[in-house]
C-alpha cells in the first residue's frame, strides 16, 4: 500500500498496515466529531508513526500513484474539523 | 484499498484530484511541457523566496526586540535604584510586552524554517521526478507495444501529477501563512511606531496614552513581581546606583 504524507512524500507500507491504519483512521474523525482536541493530536502522531515508522520511503524516480493521501504532518486541529468531518466523499 | 477510502485522505486526495483538473492533464502537461514546467518549478522558487523574505523580516523584527528587552531591563534598574518606581514600572511593562512579542515572534520564525526547508525538499523532489519521467517515457516506448506503453505512461504521468498537485497544495498553504505572518508582522510595527517598546529616556513627563494602553496590555501582576525582584537584588546588591543615561531625570 502507497501512502503519501502531504507536502513530504510517498511511503510503501506493508499490506497488513492498512486495517490498523484505517482504525486509527476512523477513530480520529470520531475525535473530531466530539470536538477532543488532545485526542486527535494523539491520534494523529500515531498514524504519523505508523506511516514514517513502518513505511519505506519511496525513491524520487519511482512514479507511482498514492492509494491513500494523508493531510501535512503539521495540520491544525481546525483544519482537521474541515477535513475529517462528516462521511467523506465515498464514505466506507 | 478498501475501507481505506476514509474521510480524511479521501478529502485531501479530492483537493488533490481538482487541482489536478485545474492544471490539466498531467501526460500532457508533461509531454508539451517543458514550458509549463519551468514555469511550475519558477513559481515554486517564487514561493520559497516569499517564505524567506517574511522570515527575515521577522527576523529582524526579533533582534531589535531583543535589543530593546535588554535596554528596558537596565532602565528599569537604573530607575529604581534612584527611587523612581513610576519609571521603572513603565519600563518593566514595556519590557514585558516586548517579551510576550518577542516569544511569538521566534515561534513564527521556527515555523517558516520549517516551511522553507520543506518546499526545497519538495521542489527537489518534483524535479527528480519529471527528469525520471523523461528518461522513462522513452524506455517505455521502446519495450512495450503502443496500447501497453500508453497506459504505463498515463500511470507514471499520474505518479508525477500527484507530485505535483502536492506542491501545489504546498505552496497554497506556505502563502497562507506567510499573508497571516505579515498581517503579524505589520501589527509589531505599528506598536513599534507608536512608540511602544521605546525605552524611557525618550518618555515625556506624565502619562501619555500609550503608557495607559501599556499598563492595561501588560499583566499588573508580572509587572509587580518583576519590580519586587529588581528592588530586593538592588537592595542586596547595595553599591553605588548608576545615573540614568541620556536625558537624565532628577531624582
Amino acid at each position: 500500500m502507497i501512502v503519501r504524507i502531504s507536502g513530504e512524500g510517498q511511503f510503501r507500507l506493508p499490506d497488513e498496515d492498512a486495517g490498523r491504519l484505517n482504525e486509527l483512521d476512523n477513530r480520529a474523525v470520531s475525535a473530531v466529531e466530539q470536538g477532543d482536541e488532545t485526542g486527535f493530536k494523539e491520534l494523529w502522531s500515531q498514524m504519523l508513526e505508523l506511516v514514517s515508522g513502518d513505511g519505506n520511503r519511496i525513491d524520487d524516480d519511482e512514479l507511482v500513484e498514492s492509494d491513500v493521501i494523508l493531510p501535512p504532518r503539521d495540520v491544525t486541529f481546525d483544519e482537521a474539523c474541515g477535513e475529517f468531518t462528516g462521511e467523506g466523499l465515498i464514505p466506507d | 484499498m478498501p475501507g481505506l477510502a476514509g474521510r480524511m485522505s479521501t478529502v485531501v486526495k479530492a483537493k488533490i484530484s481538482r487541482m489536478l483538473d485545474k492544471t490539466e492533464d498531467p501526460g500532457e502537461t508533461l509531454d508539451y511541457g517543458y514550458q509549463k514546467q519551468t514555469e511550475l518549478l519558477q513559481n515554486v522558487k517564487k514561493g520559497i523566496a516569499d517564505v524567506v523574505t517574511s522570515k527575515k523580516r521577522l527576523q529582524m523584527q526579533s533582534q531589535k526586540l531583543e535589543q530593546q528587552v535588554v535596554k528596558l531591563d537596565t532602565q528599569a534598574r537604573q530607575a529604581l535604584s534612584q527611587g523612581r518606581e513610576d519609571l521603572a514600572r513603565t519600563a518593566l511593562e514595556r519590557k514585558n510586552l516586548a517579551q510576550t512579542e518577542l516569544q511569538s515572534l521566534d515561534q513564527q520564525v521556527k515555523e517558516l524554517e520549517g516551511q522553507q526547508e520543506a518546499l526545497t525538499a519538495n521542489e527537489q523532489r518534483l524535479r527528480q521526478k519529471i527528469e525520471q519521467f523523461r528518461t522513462k517515457k522513452e524506455v517505455i516506448k521502446a519495450q512495450y507495444s503502443a496500447a501497453e506503453a500508453q497506459v504505463r505512461i498515463s500511470e507514471a504521468a499520474n505518479g508525477v501529477g500527484e507530485e505535483m498537485a502536492d506542491l501545489g497544495l504546498a505552496m497554497q498553504r506556505a502563502e497562507d501563512k506567510t499573508e497571516t505572518m505579515r498581517a503579524r508582522a505589520s501589527a509589531v510595527e505599528e506598536l513599534e511606531q507608536a512608540g511602544a517598546f521605546d525605552d524611557i529616556t525618550q518618555l515625556g513627563s506624565g502619562q501619555d496614552d500609550i503608557d495607559r494602553q501599556l499598563s492595561e496590555l501588560t499583566s499588573g501582576a508580572q509587572v509587580d513581581d518583576d519590580l519586587s525582584k529588581m528592588k530586593a537584588e538592588l537592595g542586596s546588591g547595595g553599591g553605588d546606583a548608576p545615573a540614568l543615561e541620556q536625558g537624565e531625570e532628577k531624582a
